[in-house]
Protein backbone atom coordinates (compact mmCIF):
# COMPACT_ATOMS: atom_id res chain seq x y z
CA UNK A 1 0.00 0.00 0.00
CA UNK A 2 2.91 2.46 0.14
CA UNK A 3 3.32 2.59 -3.77
CA UNK A 4 1.02 5.72 -4.20
CA UNK A 5 3.34 7.38 -2.02
CA UNK A 6 6.17 6.27 -4.38
CA UNK A 7 8.23 9.53 -6.31
CA UNK A 8 6.82 11.53 -3.32
CA UNK A 9 8.86 13.30 -1.09
CA UNK A 10 8.69 11.65 2.35
CA UNK A 11 9.08 14.52 5.59
CA UNK A 12 8.80 12.29 7.97
CA UNK A 13 8.87 8.37 8.59
CA UNK A 14 8.38 6.02 10.99
CA UNK A 15 10.00 2.74 11.49
CA UNK A 16 8.26 -0.11 13.54
CA UNK A 17 7.57 2.16 16.14
CA UNK A 18 5.81 1.05 19.78
CA UNK A 19 5.34 3.43 22.75
CA UNK A 20 5.10 2.71 25.90
CA UNK A 21 3.80 4.37 29.21
CA UNK A 22 5.60 2.38 31.90
CA UNK A 23 4.21 -1.33 31.33
CA UNK A 24 1.38 0.18 29.12
CA UNK A 25 2.07 -0.62 25.48
CA UNK A 26 -0.32 2.37 23.78
CA UNK A 27 1.28 2.36 20.55
CA UNK A 28 2.35 -1.19 18.32
CA UNK A 29 4.94 -1.47 15.51
CA UNK A 30 3.61 1.75 13.53
CA UNK A 31 5.54 2.04 10.23
CA UNK A 32 4.28 5.35 8.31
CA UNK A 33 5.30 7.44 5.59
CA UNK A 34 4.40 10.84 5.50
CA UNK A 35 4.47 13.06 2.55
CA UNK A 36 5.79 16.70 2.27
CA UNK A 37 3.25 19.39 2.27
CA UNK A 38 0.65 17.68 2.21
CA UNK A 39 -1.72 16.82 4.86
CA UNK A 40 -2.21 13.70 6.79
CA UNK A 41 -4.65 13.38 9.31
CA UNK A 42 -4.49 10.69 12.18
CA UNK A 43 -8.20 9.70 13.13
CA UNK A 44 -9.16 6.90 15.71
CA UNK A 45 -11.35 6.28 19.01
CA UNK A 46 -10.23 8.35 22.04
CA UNK A 47 -7.13 6.36 23.30
CA UNK A 48 -5.83 4.85 20.63
CA UNK A 49 -2.56 6.47 20.47
CA UNK A 50 -2.88 9.31 18.22
CA UNK A 51 -1.72 11.88 20.48
CA UNK A 52 0.80 10.18 21.22
CA UNK A 53 2.02 8.94 17.94
CA UNK A 54 2.24 12.77 16.84
CA UNK A 55 4.00 14.05 20.18
CA UNK A 56 6.86 11.70 19.40
CA UNK A 57 7.31 13.38 15.96
CA UNK A 58 8.37 16.70 18.33
CA UNK A 59 9.74 14.29 20.55
CA UNK A 60 7.00 16.20 23.18
CA UNK A 61 6.70 13.10 24.51
CA UNK A 62 10.25 13.37 26.30
CA UNK A 63 8.63 14.99 29.59
CA UNK A 64 6.67 12.20 30.68
CA UNK A 65 8.92 9.94 33.22
CA UNK A 66 8.12 6.80 32.34
CA UNK A 67 7.14 7.16 28.10
CA UNK A 68 10.00 4.85 26.12
CA UNK A 69 9.69 3.68 23.11
CA UNK A 70 11.70 1.36 20.58
CA UNK A 71 12.21 1.36 16.64
CA UNK A 72 13.02 4.73 14.60
CA UNK A 73 11.72 8.04 13.39
CA UNK A 74 13.78 9.87 10.52
CA UNK A 75 13.55 13.08 9.66
CA UNK A 76 15.40 15.04 6.87
CA UNK A 77 17.50 11.45 7.05
CA UNK A 78 18.37 11.27 10.84
CA UNK A 79 16.93 9.02 13.41
CA UNK A 80 15.34 12.02 15.62
CA UNK A 81 15.65 9.45 18.46
CA UNK A 82 19.30 9.13 17.85
CA UNK A 83 21.87 9.91 20.12
CA UNK A 84 22.84 12.87 18.56
CA UNK A 85 19.69 14.47 17.88
CA UNK A 86 18.14 17.17 20.38
CA UNK A 87 14.93 18.16 21.03
CA UNK A 88 15.13 21.45 21.04
CA UNK A 89 16.86 21.78 17.49
CA UNK A 90 14.19 18.88 16.29
CA UNK A 91 11.66 21.58 17.68
CA UNK A 92 12.98 24.02 15.60
CA UNK A 93 12.10 22.22 12.33
CA UNK A 94 8.73 20.32 13.60
CA UNK A 95 6.40 22.76 15.07
CA UNK A 96 3.11 22.12 17.08
CA UNK A 97 -0.36 23.42 17.53
CA UNK A 98 -1.98 21.88 20.86
CA UNK A 99 -5.66 20.82 21.32
CA UNK A 100 -6.21 23.97 23.31
CA UNK A 101 -5.26 27.30 22.09
CA UNK A 102 -2.20 28.23 24.54
CA UNK A 103 -1.30 31.79 23.73
CA UNK A 104 1.39 32.86 26.11
CA UNK A 105 -0.17 35.59 28.55
CA UNK A 106 2.46 38.24 26.40
CA UNK A 107 0.85 40.69 23.68
CA UNK A 108 0.41 39.76 20.72
CA UNK A 109 3.52 40.55 19.09
CA UNK A 110 5.74 38.74 21.82
CA UNK A 111 4.15 35.84 21.07
CA UNK A 112 4.90 35.61 17.60
CA UNK A 113 8.69 36.68 18.01
CA UNK A 114 9.70 35.37 21.20
CA UNK A 115 10.71 32.08 19.60
CA UNK A 116 12.61 33.44 16.85
CA UNK A 117 14.18 35.63 18.91
CA UNK A 118 15.24 32.90 21.16
CA UNK A 119 16.59 30.67 18.77
CA UNK A 120 18.55 33.75 17.74
CA UNK A 121 16.85 34.56 14.30
CA UNK A 122 18.41 38.06 12.74
CA UNK A 123 16.30 39.43 10.34
CA UNK A 124 13.59 42.21 11.27
CA UNK A 125 11.49 40.62 13.77
CA UNK A 126 8.65 43.03 12.48
CA UNK A 127 8.42 41.75 8.92
CA UNK A 128 8.49 38.59 10.56
CA UNK A 129 5.60 38.74 13.13
CA UNK A 130 3.48 40.33 10.29
CA UNK A 131 4.67 37.63 7.54
CA UNK A 132 3.71 35.12 10.21
CA UNK A 133 0.08 36.54 11.01
CA UNK A 134 -0.75 36.95 7.03
CA UNK A 135 0.02 33.45 6.80
CA UNK A 136 -1.87 32.51 9.65
CA UNK A 137 -4.94 34.26 8.38
CA UNK A 138 -5.07 36.74 11.21
CA UNK A 139 -3.12 39.83 10.50
CA UNK A 140 -6.39 41.58 9.27
CA UNK A 141 -7.93 41.15 12.72
CA UNK A 142 -4.71 42.14 15.22
CA UNK A 143 -2.57 44.43 12.72
CA UNK A 144 -4.32 47.81 15.01
CA UNK A 145 -3.17 46.14 18.39
CA UNK A 146 -0.27 43.90 18.68
CA UNK A 147 0.68 45.47 21.75
CA UNK A 148 -2.36 43.82 23.33
CA UNK A 149 -2.87 40.94 25.44
CA UNK A 150 -2.83 38.04 23.55
CA UNK A 151 -5.37 36.52 25.78
CA UNK A 152 -7.72 39.07 24.95
CA UNK A 153 -8.44 37.16 21.32
CA UNK A 154 -11.37 34.98 20.72
CA UNK A 155 -10.57 31.29 20.89
CA UNK A 156 -10.51 31.17 17.29
CA UNK A 157 -8.16 34.00 16.90
CA UNK A 158 -5.68 32.42 20.03
CA UNK A 159 -5.54 29.41 17.66
CA UNK A 160 -4.46 31.17 14.97
CA UNK A 161 -2.25 32.98 16.78
CA UNK A 162 -0.70 29.99 17.60
CA UNK A 163 -0.31 28.37 14.01
CA UNK A 164 1.50 31.57 13.42
CA UNK A 165 3.43 31.15 16.02
CA UNK A 166 4.30 27.64 14.66
CA UNK A 167 4.87 29.89 11.44
CA UNK A 168 7.12 32.40 12.45
CA UNK A 169 9.84 29.28 13.07
CA UNK A 170 9.60 28.49 9.48
CA UNK A 171 9.07 24.99 10.29
CA UNK A 172 9.15 22.22 7.93
CA UNK A 173 6.17 20.45 9.51
CA UNK A 174 3.67 21.28 11.42
CA UNK A 175 1.85 18.70 13.93
CA UNK A 176 -1.97 20.05 14.51
CA UNK A 177 -3.47 18.22 18.01
CA UNK A 178 -6.87 18.41 17.59
CA UNK A 179 -6.62 21.84 17.18
CA UNK A 180 -10.29 22.75 16.54
CA UNK A 181 -11.43 20.46 19.39
CA UNK A 182 -12.48 23.61 21.30
CA UNK A 183 -13.91 25.89 19.16
CA UNK A 184 -16.90 26.50 17.55
CA UNK A 185 -18.17 25.72 14.15
CA UNK A 186 -16.91 29.13 12.58
CA UNK A 187 -14.23 29.71 14.27
CA UNK A 188 -13.24 25.30 13.23
CA UNK A 189 -14.13 26.29 9.61
CA UNK A 190 -11.62 29.28 9.51
CA UNK A 191 -8.73 26.93 10.46
CA UNK A 192 -9.49 24.37 8.09
CA UNK A 193 -9.25 27.24 5.31
CA UNK A 194 -6.23 28.09 6.97
CA UNK A 195 -4.59 24.03 6.64
CA UNK A 196 -5.33 24.41 3.34
CA UNK A 197 -3.60 27.04 2.51
CA UNK A 198 -0.55 26.31 4.77
CA UNK A 199 -0.29 22.67 2.68
CA UNK A 200 1.66 24.33 0.25
CA UNK A 201 4.71 25.54 2.44
CA UNK A 202 4.60 22.97 5.12
CA UNK A 203 3.77 19.29 5.56
CA UNK A 204 0.57 18.68 8.07
CA UNK A 205 -0.09 16.26 10.52
CA UNK A 206 -3.06 16.61 12.08
CA UNK A 207 -4.70 14.18 14.69
CA UNK A 208 -8.63 14.72 15.02
CA UNK A 209 -11.23 12.46 16.45
CA UNK A 210 -13.43 14.15 13.88
CA UNK A 211 -13.89 12.20 10.96
CA UNK A 212 -15.89 14.34 8.52
CA UNK A 213 -12.98 16.76 9.67
CA UNK A 214 -9.96 14.47 8.28
CA UNK A 215 -12.08 13.82 5.34
CA UNK A 216 -12.59 17.47 4.56
CA UNK A 217 -8.93 18.34 4.82
CA UNK A 218 -6.69 15.83 4.27
CA UNK A 219 -4.85 13.80 1.72
CA UNK A 220 -3.76 11.12 3.44
CA UNK A 221 -5.63 9.29 6.36
CA UNK A 222 -4.19 6.96 8.64
CA UNK A 223 -7.04 4.72 11.11
CA UNK A 224 -5.14 4.07 14.25
CA UNK A 225 -7.07 1.60 16.24
CA UNK A 226 -5.60 0.50 19.82
CA UNK A 227 -2.46 1.05 18.84
CA UNK A 228 -2.38 -0.89 15.65
CA UNK A 229 -1.71 1.10 12.65
CA UNK A 230 -5.06 -0.47 10.89
CA UNK A 231 -4.84 1.53 7.74
CA UNK A 232 -2.94 4.17 6.21
CA UNK A 233 -4.03 5.32 2.77
CA UNK A 234 -5.12 8.30 0.25
CA UNK A 235 -8.49 9.84 2.03
CA UNK A 236 -10.72 9.28 -0.73
CA UNK A 237 -9.69 5.74 -0.74
CA UNK A 238 -10.37 5.35 3.13
CA UNK A 239 -13.52 6.90 3.57
CA UNK A 240 -14.65 5.14 -0.04
CA UNK A 241 -13.30 1.82 0.00
CA UNK A 242 -11.61 0.90 2.61
CA UNK A 243 -9.70 -2.48 2.79
CA UNK A 244 -10.30 -3.20 6.31
CA UNK A 245 -13.10 -4.02 7.97
CA UNK A 246 -12.32 -1.93 11.26
CA UNK A 247 -11.91 1.16 9.41
CA UNK A 248 -15.43 0.90 7.39
CA UNK A 249 -17.15 0.23 10.78
CA UNK A 250 -15.45 3.06 12.46
CA UNK A 251 -15.88 5.50 9.19
CA UNK A 252 -19.31 4.56 9.47
CA UNK A 253 -19.66 5.38 12.88
CA UNK A 254 -20.55 1.84 13.77
CA UNK A 255 -17.90 2.41 17.07
CA UNK A 256 -15.97 5.54 17.68
CA UNK B 1 -38.69 20.98 53.23
CA UNK B 2 -41.05 22.86 52.23
CA UNK B 3 -40.12 26.54 50.73
CA UNK B 4 -40.35 28.86 53.46
CA UNK B 5 -38.60 26.69 55.85
CA UNK B 6 -35.85 27.14 53.03
CA UNK B 7 -35.98 30.28 53.05
CA UNK B 8 -35.45 30.58 56.53
CA UNK B 9 -32.37 28.77 56.59
CA UNK B 10 -30.60 30.29 53.79
CA UNK B 11 -31.41 33.67 55.74
CA UNK B 12 -30.22 32.35 58.66
CA UNK B 13 -26.79 30.63 57.18
CA UNK B 14 -25.79 34.36 55.48
CA UNK B 15 -26.40 35.97 58.92
CA UNK B 16 -24.44 33.61 60.46
CA UNK B 17 -21.26 34.42 57.87
CA UNK B 18 -22.01 38.02 58.49
CA UNK B 19 -21.89 37.86 62.22
CA UNK B 20 -19.06 36.12 61.90
CA UNK B 21 -16.85 38.36 58.84
CA UNK B 22 -18.36 41.87 61.60
CA UNK B 23 -16.93 40.05 64.27
CA UNK B 24 -13.02 39.83 63.30
CA UNK B 25 -13.59 43.26 61.69
CA UNK B 26 -15.11 44.66 64.76
CA UNK B 27 -12.08 43.10 66.56
CA UNK B 28 -9.64 44.80 64.60
CA UNK B 29 -11.70 48.20 64.66
CA UNK B 30 -11.25 48.08 68.96
CA UNK B 31 -8.08 47.46 68.59
CA UNK B 32 -6.86 49.86 66.36
CA UNK B 33 -9.24 52.75 68.67
CA UNK B 34 -7.41 51.22 71.32
CA UNK B 35 -4.29 52.00 70.14
CA UNK B 36 -4.67 55.15 67.88
CA UNK B 37 -6.54 56.82 70.89
CA UNK B 38 -3.98 56.13 73.33
CA UNK B 39 -0.53 56.57 70.93
CA UNK B 40 -2.16 59.62 68.79
CA UNK B 41 -0.79 62.61 70.95
CA UNK B 42 2.54 61.30 70.90
CA UNK B 43 2.53 61.20 67.11
CA UNK B 44 4.76 63.78 65.70
CA UNK B 45 7.96 64.41 64.21
CA UNK B 46 10.06 64.53 66.72
CA UNK B 47 8.46 61.13 67.98
CA UNK B 48 9.71 59.72 64.33
CA UNK B 49 13.27 61.72 64.25
CA UNK B 50 14.43 61.22 68.06
CA UNK B 51 16.40 58.36 69.86
CA UNK B 52 14.38 56.48 72.90
CA UNK B 53 14.82 58.50 76.29
CA UNK B 54 14.60 58.06 79.83
CA UNK B 55 12.16 61.13 79.58
CA UNK B 56 9.10 60.45 77.75
CA UNK B 57 8.68 63.56 76.28
CA UNK B 58 11.95 63.75 74.52
CA UNK B 59 12.04 59.91 73.51
CA UNK B 60 11.13 59.02 69.77
CA UNK B 61 12.11 55.62 67.88
CA UNK B 62 14.10 57.06 65.19
CA UNK B 63 16.66 54.09 65.75
CA UNK B 64 13.85 51.51 66.01
CA UNK B 65 12.35 52.35 62.90
CA UNK B 66 15.96 52.77 60.90
CA UNK B 67 16.60 49.45 62.16
CA UNK B 68 13.40 47.74 61.21
CA UNK B 69 14.24 48.69 57.43
CA UNK B 70 17.57 48.09 57.47
CA UNK B 71 16.58 44.81 58.76
CA UNK B 72 13.55 43.88 56.29
CA UNK B 73 16.14 45.50 53.31
CA UNK B 74 18.66 43.05 54.33
CA UNK B 75 16.16 40.06 54.80
CA UNK B 76 14.61 40.67 51.82
CA UNK B 77 18.19 40.77 49.94
CA UNK B 78 19.14 37.21 51.23
CA UNK B 79 15.61 35.37 51.63
CA UNK B 80 13.97 36.68 48.16
CA UNK B 81 16.80 34.81 45.68
CA UNK B 82 17.59 32.04 48.09
CA UNK B 83 13.72 31.18 47.88
CA UNK B 84 12.33 31.43 44.39
CA UNK B 85 15.83 29.61 43.63
CA UNK B 86 14.27 26.74 45.71
CA UNK B 87 11.14 26.83 44.41
CA UNK B 88 12.32 27.12 41.05
CA UNK B 89 15.05 23.70 41.50
CA UNK B 90 11.70 21.76 43.83
CA UNK B 91 9.30 22.98 41.02
CA UNK B 92 11.03 22.68 37.45
CA UNK B 93 13.89 20.50 37.78
CA UNK B 94 13.91 18.27 41.45
CA UNK B 95 13.64 14.90 40.49
CA UNK B 96 10.20 13.47 41.92
CA UNK B 97 12.26 10.87 44.38
CA UNK B 98 11.84 10.16 48.18
CA UNK B 99 14.76 13.11 48.75
CA UNK B 100 12.74 15.65 47.11
CA UNK B 101 9.40 14.35 49.37
CA UNK B 102 11.09 14.79 52.50
CA UNK B 103 12.85 18.37 51.54
CA UNK B 104 9.51 19.51 50.72
CA UNK B 105 7.75 18.18 54.13
CA UNK B 106 9.92 19.71 56.10
CA UNK B 107 9.15 22.74 54.68
CA UNK B 108 6.00 22.84 56.00
CA UNK B 109 7.49 22.01 58.93
CA UNK B 110 9.57 24.22 59.51
CA UNK B 111 7.15 27.22 58.08
CA UNK B 112 5.17 26.08 61.56
CA UNK B 113 8.06 26.44 63.65
CA UNK B 114 7.63 28.99 66.45
CA UNK B 115 9.86 31.78 66.12
CA UNK B 116 11.59 31.67 69.47
CA UNK B 117 13.45 28.42 68.04
CA UNK B 118 14.76 30.39 65.18
CA UNK B 119 16.12 33.26 67.87
CA UNK B 120 17.96 30.10 69.16
CA UNK B 121 19.54 28.96 66.09
CA UNK B 122 20.51 32.32 64.94
CA UNK B 123 21.88 32.91 68.37
CA UNK B 124 23.76 29.80 68.51
CA UNK B 125 25.08 29.67 64.46
CA UNK B 126 25.17 33.63 63.54
CA UNK B 127 25.96 35.13 66.75
CA UNK B 128 28.41 32.36 68.36
CA UNK B 129 29.47 30.33 65.63
CA UNK B 130 30.19 32.70 62.60
CA UNK B 131 30.83 35.65 65.33
CA UNK B 132 28.71 37.72 63.70
CA UNK B 133 27.83 39.29 67.43
CA UNK B 134 24.35 41.52 67.89
CA UNK B 135 24.51 43.17 64.37
CA UNK B 136 22.35 43.50 61.82
CA UNK B 137 23.59 40.72 60.14
CA UNK B 138 22.64 38.29 62.63
CA UNK B 139 19.58 39.57 63.00
CA UNK B 140 18.15 39.85 59.71
CA UNK B 141 19.52 36.30 58.81
CA UNK B 142 17.66 34.60 61.04
CA UNK B 143 14.74 36.40 59.79
CA UNK B 144 15.74 35.04 56.72
CA UNK B 145 15.69 31.84 57.90
CA UNK B 146 12.15 32.32 59.64
CA UNK B 147 10.43 33.61 56.62
CA UNK B 148 12.11 31.24 54.29
CA UNK B 149 9.90 28.20 53.98
CA UNK B 150 7.01 30.18 54.31
CA UNK B 151 8.31 32.31 50.57
CA UNK B 152 9.58 28.86 49.48
CA UNK B 153 5.87 27.11 49.72
CA UNK B 154 4.28 30.22 48.37
CA UNK B 155 6.50 30.55 45.46
CA UNK B 156 5.98 26.81 44.90
CA UNK B 157 2.42 27.54 44.60
CA UNK B 158 2.87 30.02 42.22
CA UNK B 159 5.10 28.21 40.19
CA UNK B 160 3.07 25.05 40.02
CA UNK B 161 -0.03 27.36 39.25
CA UNK B 162 1.28 28.13 35.75
CA UNK B 163 -0.26 25.92 33.06
CA UNK B 164 1.19 23.36 31.51
CA UNK B 165 0.04 24.16 28.31
CA UNK B 166 2.42 27.02 28.38
CA UNK B 167 5.14 25.40 29.31
CA UNK B 168 4.96 23.24 26.69
CA UNK B 169 4.22 25.66 24.39
CA UNK B 170 7.15 27.26 24.51
CA UNK B 171 8.96 24.13 24.25
CA UNK B 172 7.14 23.52 21.35
CA UNK B 173 9.36 26.40 19.77
CA UNK B 174 12.53 24.73 20.80
CA UNK B 175 13.05 26.78 23.85
CA UNK B 176 15.31 25.08 26.69
CA UNK B 177 14.38 25.17 29.81
CA UNK B 178 15.97 27.36 31.45
CA UNK B 179 14.46 29.36 28.63
CA UNK B 180 11.14 28.68 29.24
CA UNK B 181 11.94 28.93 33.09
CA UNK B 182 12.98 32.59 32.70
CA UNK B 183 10.99 33.75 30.16
CA UNK B 184 7.23 31.76 30.96
CA UNK B 185 7.00 30.48 33.86
CA UNK B 186 8.99 32.93 36.19
CA UNK B 187 7.18 36.18 34.77
CA UNK B 188 3.71 34.11 35.33
CA UNK B 189 4.58 32.79 38.78
CA UNK B 190 5.90 36.36 40.00
CA UNK B 191 2.99 38.29 41.11
CA UNK B 192 2.08 35.30 43.43
CA UNK B 193 5.34 34.89 44.60
CA UNK B 194 5.35 38.76 45.25
CA UNK B 195 2.47 38.07 47.38
CA UNK B 196 4.15 35.41 49.50
CA UNK B 197 7.34 37.39 49.77
CA UNK B 198 5.59 40.50 51.50
CA UNK B 199 3.32 38.56 53.65
CA UNK B 200 6.45 36.71 54.68
CA UNK B 201 7.94 40.07 55.29
CA UNK B 202 4.96 41.58 56.85
CA UNK B 203 5.32 38.69 59.37
CA UNK B 204 9.22 39.01 59.55
CA UNK B 205 8.82 42.75 60.15
CA UNK B 206 6.51 42.13 63.54
CA UNK B 207 8.85 39.48 64.83
CA UNK B 208 10.32 40.88 68.21
CA UNK B 209 11.39 37.28 70.03
CA UNK B 210 14.04 36.64 67.42
CA UNK B 211 15.50 39.83 67.49
CA UNK B 212 15.66 39.62 71.34
CA UNK B 213 17.19 36.15 71.38
CA UNK B 214 19.80 37.27 68.88
CA UNK B 215 20.78 40.41 70.97
CA UNK B 216 18.43 43.52 69.57
CA UNK B 217 19.26 46.12 71.77
CA UNK B 218 16.58 47.99 73.58
CA UNK B 219 18.54 51.66 74.08
CA UNK B 220 20.50 52.50 70.42
CA UNK B 221 21.15 55.80 70.58
CA UNK B 222 22.57 56.01 67.17
CA UNK B 223 21.78 55.16 63.56
CA UNK B 224 23.60 51.42 62.20
CA UNK B 225 25.61 52.71 59.63
CA UNK B 226 26.09 49.12 58.27
CA UNK B 227 25.11 45.58 58.19
CA UNK B 228 27.48 44.71 61.03
CA UNK B 229 26.28 47.63 63.20
CA UNK B 230 24.42 46.75 66.68
CA UNK B 231 20.50 47.75 66.21
CA UNK B 232 17.09 47.50 67.63
CA UNK B 233 13.66 47.49 65.69
CA UNK B 234 10.35 48.61 66.46
CA UNK B 235 8.36 45.41 68.14
CA UNK B 236 11.51 45.45 70.43
CA UNK B 237 10.95 49.23 70.78
CA UNK B 238 7.28 48.74 71.54
CA UNK B 239 8.10 45.89 73.64
CA UNK B 240 10.21 47.84 75.48
CA UNK B 241 7.86 50.54 76.28
CA UNK B 242 5.04 48.39 76.93
CA UNK B 243 7.00 46.54 79.61
CA UNK B 244 7.20 50.05 82.04
CA UNK B 245 5.17 50.57 84.77
CA UNK B 246 4.94 54.71 83.67
CA UNK B 247 1.86 55.85 81.87
CA UNK B 248 3.52 57.96 79.46
CA UNK B 249 5.81 54.80 78.29
CA UNK B 250 2.37 53.52 77.39
CA UNK B 251 1.41 56.18 75.25
CA UNK B 252 4.99 55.92 73.06
CA UNK B 253 4.35 51.93 72.74
CA UNK B 254 0.75 52.59 71.26
CA UNK B 255 2.70 55.34 69.10
CA UNK B 256 5.58 52.87 68.14
CA UNK B 257 2.37 50.45 67.07
CA UNK B 258 0.86 52.88 64.91
CA UNK B 259 3.98 53.61 63.26
CA UNK B 260 4.25 49.83 62.41
CA UNK B 261 1.35 49.47 61.27
CA UNK B 262 1.73 52.12 58.88
CA UNK B 263 5.17 50.69 57.28
CA UNK B 264 3.03 47.33 57.28
CA UNK B 265 0.33 49.07 54.96
CA UNK B 266 2.62 51.03 52.96
CA UNK B 267 4.59 47.90 52.27
CA UNK B 268 1.54 45.67 51.57
CA UNK B 269 0.02 48.30 49.38
CA UNK B 270 2.97 48.59 47.24
CA UNK B 271 2.95 44.52 46.47
CA UNK B 272 -0.56 45.07 45.49
CA UNK B 273 0.76 47.72 43.07
CA UNK B 274 3.57 45.82 41.95
CA UNK B 275 0.94 42.73 41.62
CA UNK B 276 -0.80 44.64 39.25
CA UNK B 277 1.39 46.34 37.12
CA UNK B 278 2.98 42.49 36.93
CA UNK B 279 -0.45 41.26 35.55
CA UNK B 280 -1.22 43.41 32.89
CA UNK B 281 -1.14 41.06 30.48
CA UNK B 282 -3.55 38.60 32.24
CA UNK B 283 -6.98 39.43 30.25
Amino acid sequence: MNDRLTGKQISLETRDLSISYGDKQVVHQVSLKIPSHQVTAVIGPSGCGKSTLLRTFNRMNDFIPNFSMAGEIIFQGRNIYGSYSDPGTIRQKIGMVFQRPNPFPKSIYKNIIWGPKINGYSGNLQDLAEDALKRAALWDEVKDRLNDSALRLSGGQQQRLCIARAIAMNPEVILMDEPCSALDPSATARIEDLIQELRNNYTIVIVTHNMQQAGRISDETAFLYEGHLVEYGATKKIFTQPEEKRTEDYITGRFG
Amino acid sequence: MNRPQRKRKEKLFIWTCRIATWTAVAVLFILLFHVMREGIEWLDFQFLDSFPSRKPERAGLKSALWGSVWLIGLTAMISVPLSIGSALYLEEYAPQNRWTRIVEINLANLAGMPSILYGLLGLAVFVRYFGLESSLWSGSLTLSLLVLPVVVIAAKGAIRSVPQSIREGAYALGARRWQVVFHHVLPSALPGIMTGVILALSRAMGESAPLIMVGALSYIAFLPEGPSDPFTALPVQIYNWAARPQDDFHGLAAGGIIVLLVLLLTLNAGAVFIRNKLQRYKS
